[in-house]
């Protein structure tokens, strides 16, 4: 505490207005055209019209801000230099997260089943809850190529849109149910992964980054455009709804059949559907989780993730990188299209426009944000970035910029993800620390 | 024939603009290895900022069109370079040393932010804007097919050559051209030897920004409409120009602008326009799998 008090020196403040500045300049240099001149409509053609006072705004809360920023900086430098134990610090944080996942897998599993029976649990709250698992799901999906086999897929959102209109498709063609269907669109999924895998996947990870994410552009181009097939813009529309085990969720049954709230001697009420669909995307959704947990502890799950952190050390150790590459495409695009054809189902209607880029980022957000590899951060973002951006549906134009905002901030605040501790799957030293390998730590993450 | 021709010239026009943009990719991804997901947004945001100046400009009274076009170009490569600088300081270079997925991620949330951000200040309708450079030259009036080449294709292949030559002398005469290629080789040596890396990767994404603002100013005037969404597409396909022509090469990103920009025009133009992305995209595997160094990239050597 004495040192602390010794080296306190004062704090240049000329520097820091400087410095503050010219953080307003440049504010005023990006604000200056698109924020103060805004182009409108008029029946002649284009026209122009001012906003200073944003600019002003803008410039001057910049200002303020780097400011506020700089002055925090520099009084928590010239107090004396902490010792932090970098390594107690990685070790307790080690240690509350798989505490967490112990315990807060169970009470977020436990907490899922109940949720539709609470008090507070209407039609909005389940529906929203739905909503979230869906991601929940495709977060796990992709968890499987980007988490566990490191390959980087832009284009997840290809194998959703291929289990949904194959869910659609079989439906309306083949008159086949759900339960039919949800197989058959998690083998088409899993078809066009290998598909587009097996060229690929010997790319390194940014070429692959863009190649899956032209093949997902690809996909939503033919979509749009067979329209004889797909329906193009306008989308399949009157997807039947899933039975539970033969019984109809509907008001009255079809010829000789029951329904469900005949079944069970219930009042007949919309409710049940949702709750019911609820469950379903629930059990899917713990299904992939329970699938990936095991296959982990598999040959073919420790492959993965040998590969992930070094693909030439595999490759002399005699895996076959393209096989195991292609089983993690594959199967992480069978839970697409899982995901997919409940979407379909869910909605009653599909079109392009759900399958579009974006929804690929956000679902790579939920991975990435959620610590790659660790299923309950996956869950977690999930949570976050889905159920919070939709506290802000009022604010329709906000909320992209704010998802934008937040997924730039989680990057540089918590590079490795909100829960970024990974426990590798096997130790070579368990007691001792592993000898220091910096190099490989950098440029042999995600390749 | 004449139709063929007709196509040469606007396929060329096309993967003028496609190969500037792409030089911003490739000259980042040359130097800190990875993809500037938002640099497609930075080409729209220039094009809004010509867009806007055009206007601004037509208001004040200045109707010289070589003038006006003179002013716009500064006014756009300026501000669109405050975008560029910024970007780079705020999303990636905390993030520089980071694993390879951390500045991507943040890419493309930087993306959807500046996609947001402009739809918000500036609406998200089209935004038309009237034509300012017309006429040209007309070939083979008395025929079935007549050639066609407007001034302002003559304008936008003229300035592509202008700029790339200064940005090629650029990078190989000057100093601070030394220094991205010494950054590109070996950043820790670089730095030992005296070289201000952070400012030398700011400065590449500084002139990434500017010819991508440059391409901007290009597309508002050749196509006349633009919207927030124009980024996307057209950063995707000089993305795909920069990896054709071998990413990290700048003569390897003006040749696979114009490969694309021509097979592109020519798959319009003889097979179907609703399918044209598709092209693009189709092109881009292909090479990929046959020859994933690109057209005049260097063989990349891995090391254990």
């Amino acid at each position: 505490m004495n040192q602390s008090n010794n080296n306190t020196t004062a704090i240049d403040f000329k520097a820091l207005l400087k410095e503050s500045g010219i953080a307003a300049l440049v504010a005023l240099g990006l604000a200056i055209v698109l924020v103060g001149f805004k182009t409108v409509d008029t029946p002649t053609g284009m026209d122009i019209t001012t906003r200073w006072v944003w600019v002003v705004v803008a410039v001057a809360s910049v200002f303020v801000g780097r400011l506020a920023f700089a002055v925090r900086r520099e009084s928590k430098a010239s107090r004396a230099p902490v010792h932090v134990d970098m390594k107690a610090k990685e070790n307790r944080a080690a240690i509350i997260v798989n505490r967490f996942s112990t315990i807060g897998g169970p009470l977020f599993i436990g907490f899922a089943l109940v949720l539709p029976f609470m008090p507070f649990a209407d039609r909005y709250v389940v529906d929203v809850a739905t909503y979230v698992l869906i991601y929940v799901m495709l977060g796990w999906g992709l968890n499987i190529v980007v988490g566990l086999a490191g390959l980087l897929d832009l284009g997840y959102v290809a194998f959703y849109a291929v289990g949904a209109y194959s869910y659609a498709l079989f439906a309306a063609y083949f008159d086949l149910s759900f339960w039919v269907c949800l197989p058959l669109a998690g083998l088409c999924a899993a078809g066009f992964g290998v598909l587009l895998g097996f060229p690929v996947l010997r790319l390194r990870g940014d070429y692959l980054a863009i190649v899956t994410l032209g093949f997902g552009e690809i996909i939503r181009v033919i979509l749009l455009n067979w329209y004889e097939f797909t329906g193009g813009p306008d989308g399949l529309s009157g997807i039947p709804r899933p039975s539970f085990f033969g019984l109809e969720l509907k008001r009255t049954a079809a010829e000789g059949e029951q329904t469900f709230h005949q079944f069970f001697n219930l009042d007949y009420s919309t409710m049940h559907r949702l709750i019911f669909l609820y469950y379903l995307i629930l059990i899917l959704a713990l299904l992939t989780n329970f699938f990936t947990i095991r296959i982990r502890k598999m040959p073919i799950g420790r492959a993965w993730e040998a590969l992930r952190e070094d693909e030439i050390a595999c490759r002399s150790l005699g895996i076959n990188p393209t096989n195991t590459k292609l089983t993690a495409f594959a199967l992480g695009a069978m839970f697409a299209g899982f995901a997919g054809s409940f979407f379909a189902t869910r909605q009653a209607f599909i079109s392009p426009e759900s399958f579009t880029f974006i929804e690929s980022a956000v679902i790579l957000a939920i991975v990435v944000l959620g610590g790659m590899g660790s299923q309950v951060g996956v869950a977690i973002a999930a949570v976050l970035l889905i159920g919070g951006t939709e506290l802000f549906r009022g604010l329709e134009e906000f909320r992209m910029l704010a998802f934008g905002g937040l997924m730039v901030a989680i990057m540089v605040w918590k590079p490795r993800g909100l829960l970024a501790h990974r426990e590798p799957t096997i130790k070579l030293h368990p007691n001792g620390a592993p000898p220091p390998i910096k190099q490989a730590a950098t440029e042999g993450g995600v390749k | 024939m004449e139709y063929f021709i007709q196509q040469l010239i606007n396929g060329v026009t096309l993967g003028s603009i496609y190969g500037l943009i792409a030089i911003g990719y490739t000259m980042v991804y040359g130097i800190i290895g990875m993809i500037n997901f938002a640099h497609g947004d930075i080409f729209m945001i220039g094009a809004f900022i010509s867009l806007i100046t055009f206007l601004v400009l037509g208001i004040i009274g200045i109707t010289w069109i070589p003038l006006a076009l003179l002013i716009v170009l500064l006014v756009s490569m300026i501000i669109a370079s405050i975008y560029g600088w910024t970007v780079e300081r705020l999303a990636y270079r905390p993030l520089r040393g980071s694993f390879r997925l951390a500045p991507l991620i943040s890419a493309i949330g930087m993306s959807i932010f500046l996609q947001n951000y402009v739809q918000l200040l500036q609406g998200a309708r089209v935004r038309p804007m009237q034509p300012v450079i017309s006429g040209g030259f007309t070939f083979l009036e008395g025929s079935a097919f007549s050639i066609t080449v407007s001034y302002l294709q003559i304008v936008i292949v003229l300035l592509t050559i202008i700029l790339m030559t200064a940005f090629a002398l650029i990078i190989s005469r000057t100093s601070l051209g030394r220094a991205q290629r010494g950054c590109e080789q070996d950043r820790t040596m670089s730095a030992l030897l005296g070289i201000n890396v952070d400012r030398t990767i700011s400065l590449t994404f500084v002139m990434g920004a500017a010819l991508a603002a440059v391409a901007g100013m290009l597309f508002v005037l050749y196509y006349g409409v633009i919207d927030f969404y124009i980024g996307f597409l057209a950063g995707v396909k000089a993305f795909t120009a920069a990896v054709l022509g071998g990413i990290g090469s700048l003569p390897g990103a003006m040749l696979g602008g114009l490969l694309i920009g021509l097979i592109e025009t020519y798959w319009s133009a003889y097979f179907s326009i609703e399918y044209k992305d598709v092209a693009a995209f189709a092109i881009l595997v292909l090479v990929l799998i046959f020859r994933p160094t690109g057209l005049l990239g260097k063989p990349e050597i891995e090391k254990v």
